[in-house]
């Protein structure tokens, strides 16, 4: 599970361009660490493509912190 | 409806010379070439092997490499650009940047973004394309990101004419400014058409030098060698303002544009005419904007691409329009050292013209070893030249005929 999480917030960081002491399991993609739409669609995608699944965009859309997206990976798997 | 004056304030580039316009303008009148081997992408089985790549282009001064990764190299190159012109027109804090717009084009946009993304759909289907596709590499998105990063809330577009997108820019800048659109614009072109698909393109139209051996002889106008046009990429930008902001903010004033002149050739999707008639329309329309005669021009910047049939329709509309007098006038392209920008071209000569008029200093054609037949005009051969320039033009031609040519003028005449 931390594997997980260490892998999402690897992603993120990469994504959005934060640093890693700066992702936090709460923070928000929009209003913490300066994503935009088109960089959430963005971050999404390497999700999928990082851990082998499909993330529907209705589910995508609800995905709004780290935390949010660590917890559907762990589900989803 | 009197025109307003416009003059030029700004100038920024990055291209095969240089990384500013400083290095750029001494490397031009030095007679530098800045085609090598091309080095970007694997060139095996093209035939065209060498061209004008930007060298250590550097981006961090304008924007995060996680930005830059939202934009295709052409917009990289326009913000870049576009900063140094910025920067150098010394704009006060109370710029009113509702009057202040952008018109900075490109002939063929983020052809690279688009591969790419075209691969992963190929590959990996369309959920893996990219959200960035389309703001990557659509063409208005240079003067889109230059406005959004200056908060230039005046007019804002982008012409795209091939070859000629630079010099219509910049011409319908100034005319938005004549007419009262705005104070001031950031006008001028962008390209980086060098990806694997646009250098295959352009090879496949026969367009391009295959002189691989020798990038930096490659690009020969008027040379009875010559082989076709050697690809180049960057950007240039200029800061037009009209004569009365200029004069009220002190702004030091390079030149002043004083005429566009416009035509299409009506005749073939690639190729002109080889008398040059609608080359020739295009620059006597710029001398009627700017209400002056062929003897009032001392230097033309060239379109002078390489090519074949275009170098000698260019000079034989230069012999037309000039008659007589085109025994005292230098005409240069300074293509030979850049290579040929497209879309950007026009906007990077009309920089140069400026420099030239302002320091009276014609740069050279290099390359141009022996003139190929026809060609007999003053084209200030290897060596630039230190001479009185009151006005000068500079040409562009394009892809379906299209034609532009800009008139600058010493701003102390």
């Amino acid at each position: 599970m931390s594997n997980i999480e260490e892998r999402v917030k690897k992603i993120v960081c990469e994504q959005l361009g934060v640093k890693e002491e700066d992702v936090k399991a709460s923070s928000s993609f929009v209003d913490d660490l300066g994503a935009d739409s088109l960089d959430t669609v963005e971050l999404v995608m390497a999700l999928e493509e990082e851990f082998e699944t499909e993330i529907p965009d209705e589910d995508a859309e609800k995905l709004t912190t780290v935390q949010e997206a660590i917890d559907y990976i762990i589900a989803n798997l | 409806m009197t025109k307003r004056r416009v003059v030029i304030t700004g100038l920024g580039s990055v291209n095969p010379l240089g990384l500013n316009v400083a290095d750029t303008w001494r490397a031009l009148c030095a007679g530098e070439s800045g085609i090598t081997r091309i080095e970007h992408f694997g060139t095996e089985g093209y035939a065209t092997k060498i061209g004008g790549a930007v060298k250590q282009f550097d981006v961090t001064s304008v924007m995060s490499e996680k930005d830059a990764r939202k934009m295709d190299l052409f917009l990289q190159y326009a913000m870049v650009a576009a900063e140094q012109a910025i920067v150098d027109a010394a704009f006060p804090e109370s710029l009113n940047r509702d009057r202040v717009g952008v018109a900075v084009g490109s002939g063929i946009g983020g052809i690279t973004t688009i591969e790419q993304n075209y691969q992963q759909l190929q590959s990996s289907g369309p959920r893996r394309v990219s959200p960035f596709l389309v703001p990557a590499a659509v063409i208005n998105m240079a003067s889109g990101n230059i406005a959004i990063r200056h908060k230039l809330r005046g007019p804002n577009f982008a012409i795209t004419t091939a070859c000629t997108t630079g010099t219509h820019n910049i011409g319908y800048a100034a005319r938005t400014i004549a007419y009262g659109d705005a104070d001031v614009m950031i006008a001028g072109g962008s390209e980086m058409a060098s990806s694997p698909l646009g250098v295959a393109g352009f090879a496949a139209a026969r367009a391009m030098s295959t002189r691989n051996d020798e990038p930096e002889k490659a690009s020969r106008p008027w040379d009875k060698d010559r082989d076709g046009f050697v690809l180049g990429d960057g950007a240039a930008v200029l800061v037009l303002e009209s004569l009365e902001h200029a004069q009220a903010r002190g702004a030091t004033i390079y030149a002043e544009l004083s005429g566009l002149g416009m035509s299409d050739d009506a005749h073939h999707i690639t190729s002109p005419p080889e008398n040059g008639e609608g080359a020739r329309m295009a620059m006597a329309n710029a001398l009627n904007d700017a209400g002056l005669q062929p003897q009032d021009i001392d230097y033309i910047n060239a379109h002078g691409t390489s090519t074949l049939i275009g170098d000698i329709a260019e000079t034989q509309a230069i012999k037309d329009l000039f008659g007589d007098y085109v025994s005292r006038l230098a005409v240069s392209s300074t293509k030979s050292m850049t290579g040929h920008l497209l879309g950007a071209a026009g906007a990077l000569e009309a920089l140069i013209t400026v420099l030239a008029v302002r320091d009276g200093i014609a740069p050279p054609t290099i390359n141009l070893d022996h003139p190929a037949e026809g060609c007999d005009l003053d084209y200030v051969p290897h060596k630039a030249r230190k001479m009185d320039i009151r006005a000068a033009v500079s040409n562009s031609f394009g892809f379906g005929g299209t034609n532009g040519s800009l008139l600058f003028r010493r701003y102390d005449v």
